[in-house]
């Protein structure tokens, strides 16, 4: 102690007292800083994001720009969120084969490892809709399929089609067939509204019922059997016109000239 | 009449039957005459004719069988059992079984008896000669003649009086007919002028309720691109009139960004861009809400009118006679969307204008 207290006066006396004062300061936070997990996890993140600009700028950017923000070709991304991402890259329609009046569901580009490292950049331009997690599209209680049918006829029957098999809208656009989406997309697409679908955001669609409406639409469109057989479509009366038309009418006639055409007479002509 | 007869080549003996008058003046196209009969295996062999009647039979006994299976596949089938048939894919047992007994109960009814008829019945050929309908003139002459002096009995031309008021009388028959349909129902009266949001007033709001929810909704509850149903507040689905108003009040919520909407009427009636427009269009009153959230289209799936709602609904494709009526909102001091009023136009189908 003495010997300490006599070199207090040493010209590098304040700068050893300064050293182990930062010391004792970066010693503590780091003892006491919150969370190093929440560390590792937005490294992560930012690693997805890095990567995905990355992704973004080989794959997106020439016509969404270098920073989404959008071109002439293309709308600006800043607060799509990244639920649009995953919905446009993982049903294919994204990187657009071509303009034209609507982009088409297709083969995906991109493994899903790639679309979330899309989803988590274009996520960091702006707040927007998040990616659902599999419990807000599973759903458990069988009541939710009736339910969702008396959503879905209220809110998308009109465009998609009473069964969900799609139809037409102006000018060359149609609204897609709902067979075989995944749960994740149609849910996707109810939050997003993506291309000239209108979204139904939770404030006046909340979650609960786009959970029901997922759970009618996968029950219509897979599993649940048609009581008639061939559904042709379920379109209604003009296919099934058609068809009665064609086929129905069709057998008659086909009877009558088989009858006609073959004589009772002894006595062949 | 001939056209009864099932044989082919009576077409051709009906030409030539008429024919006869034409080969009289000399016509170088002889008349053949009608052919001779051919009889049919079943008219010259017995055996022939038993068989055939033995196949009539057992069609009709196959429909038998099939009204009976008809009967017990009602009873056997759960309905809600389901079974794989090619092509038709996976369907209900009880669907499917009921329409193929019946099928075939019904064809084998009807191929039977045009079997029977082709087969046993009779096919000598009968031809009928046509006649002209024109009565002949000795006939006709009478007839005018009586027509005439019963006219000249009854005075009809003479009194001039008796015939007029005979006229009036037959003619104001009817109106007692057309007074009774009065009888069909209530007169619309102004019920097609005006909604139920009339009710609403500046002093006494009524909130708009969003149909997926059942509750009132704030303006920034409605996203840009978002399409919402709303009804008036009051108004449960469990109400006996539900149907008749909710085909009136149901009204379609969209926000436009304010620069985007070009219409500056359209955009005062909003409420910072959220605009409520009637479901119901113009045209034959379909419920109307094919939103397109980019272009603001609204198309009708009826007749396909297509109405920009970024413009006052303006019809910008279709048969549709006038834009959409779009309803005044504000909101409330909850900051709750409200309307204050009702529609400026009758909603609905155009008619008459409002008197």
């Amino acid at each position: 102690m003495k010997k300490l207290s006599a070199r207090r006066r040493h010209p590098l006396a304040a700068l050893v007292v300064l050293l182990l004062a930062l010391a004792a300061t970066g010693g503590l936070y780091a003892a006491f800083a919150p969370a190093e997990k929440a560390q590792a996890d937005s490294s992560a993140q930012s690693l997805a994001i890095d990567e995905g600009k990355k992704l973004f700028a080989v794959g997106c950017s020439s016509c969404h720009g270098l920073n989404g923000q959008g071109s002439s070709d293309g709308p600006s991304l800043v607060g799509v969120g990244s639920a649009a991402v995953d919905f446009q890259v993982g049903t294919g329609r994204m990187p657009a084969q071509q303009p034209g009046a609507q982009v088409p569901r297709k083969k995906v580009a991109y493994s899903q490892t790639e679309i979330d490292q899309l989803a988590a950049f274009v996520a960091s331009l702006g707040p927007g809709p998040v990616t659902p997690t599999k419990d807000q599209y599973t759903s458990t209680d069988p009541n939710n399929v009736s339910k969702g049918g008396e959503l879905f006829r209220t809110n998308c029957a009109q465009c998609h089609n009473f069964a969900g098999q799609g139809g037409a809208l102006t000018r060359g656009k149609f609204a897609p067939s709902l067979d075989g989406v995944d749960a994740k997309h149609i849910y996707e697409a109810m939050q997003t509204g993506p291309q000239n679908m209108p979204s139904f955001p939770d404030t006046t669609m909340p979650e609960e019922q786009k959970k029901q409406i997922v759970a009618f639409v996968r029950h219509t469109t897979n599993d649940e059997p048609n009581p008639g057989g061939l559904a042709l479509g379920s379109l209604g009366p003009v296919t099934e016109g058609l068809f009665g038309w064609i086929f129905g009418l069709g057998a008659l006639i086909a009877v009558a000239i088989w009858v006609a055409a073959h004589t009772t007479k002894a006595k062949k002509s | 009449m001939s056209h009864d007869i099932p044989e082919e080549k009576l077409p051709e003996a009906h030409d030539a039957s008429h024919g006869h008058e034409v080969a009289e003046h000399g016509d170088p196209f002889a008349d053949p005459g009608l052919p001779a009969h051919e009889p049919r295996r079943t008219d010259i062999d017995e055996r022939a004719a038993k068989r055939a009647e033995r196949q009539v039979s057992l069609m009709f006994i196959v429909s038998m069988l099939a009204t009976i299976g008809f009967i017990a596949s009602y009873v056997i089938f759960p309905i809600d059992k389901i079974i794989y048939v090619f092509p038709l894919g996976h369907i209900s047992a009880l669907n499917f079984a009921l329409g193929l007994t019946l099928g075939v109960a019904l064809f084998c009814i009807g191929a039977g008896a045009v079997h029977w008829a082709r087969t046993l019945m009779s096919d000598v050929e009968m031809p009928a000669e046509r006649h002209p309908i024109e009565a002949d003139d000795e006939v006709r002459n009478d007839v005018i003649e009586q027509f005439k002096t019963g006219a000249a009995e009854s005075g009809f031309g003479r009194r001039k009086m008796l015939r007029n008021t005979l006229i009036g009388s037959m003619a104001l028959v009817p109106l007692s007919g057309v007074v009774l349909l009065r009888d069909l129902g209530p007169l619309p009266e102004k019920k097609l002028d005006h909604t139920n949001w009339i009710e609403a007033t500046e002093a006494k709001p009524i909130q708009l309720i969003n149909m997926n929810t059942n509750q009132p909704m704030k303006a920034e509850d409605i996203e840009v691109g978002s399409l919402t149903f709303a009804k008036p507040e009051g108004l449960e689905e469990s109400d006996e009139d539900f149907q008749q108003r909710i085909a009136k009040d149901a009204l379609m919520l969209v926000r436009i960004a304010p620069e985007d909407i070009k219409d500056a009427k359209s955009r005062d009636l909003g409420f910072e861009g959220v605009l409520a427009y009637s479901k119901i269009c113009t045209h034959v009153g379909c419920p109307i809400s094919l939103y397109e959230q980019q272009t603001h289209h609204a198309l009708c799936p009826c007749h396909q009118s297509t109405f920009d709602l970024s413009d006052g609904a303006r019809v910008i494709f279709g048969p549709a006679g006038h834009p959409l009526p779009q309803l005044k909102i504000t909101t409330d001091e909850k900051g709750f969307l409200v309307a204050t009023g009702d529609f400026a136009e009758p909603v609905g189908p155009s008619f008459w204008e409002r008197s």
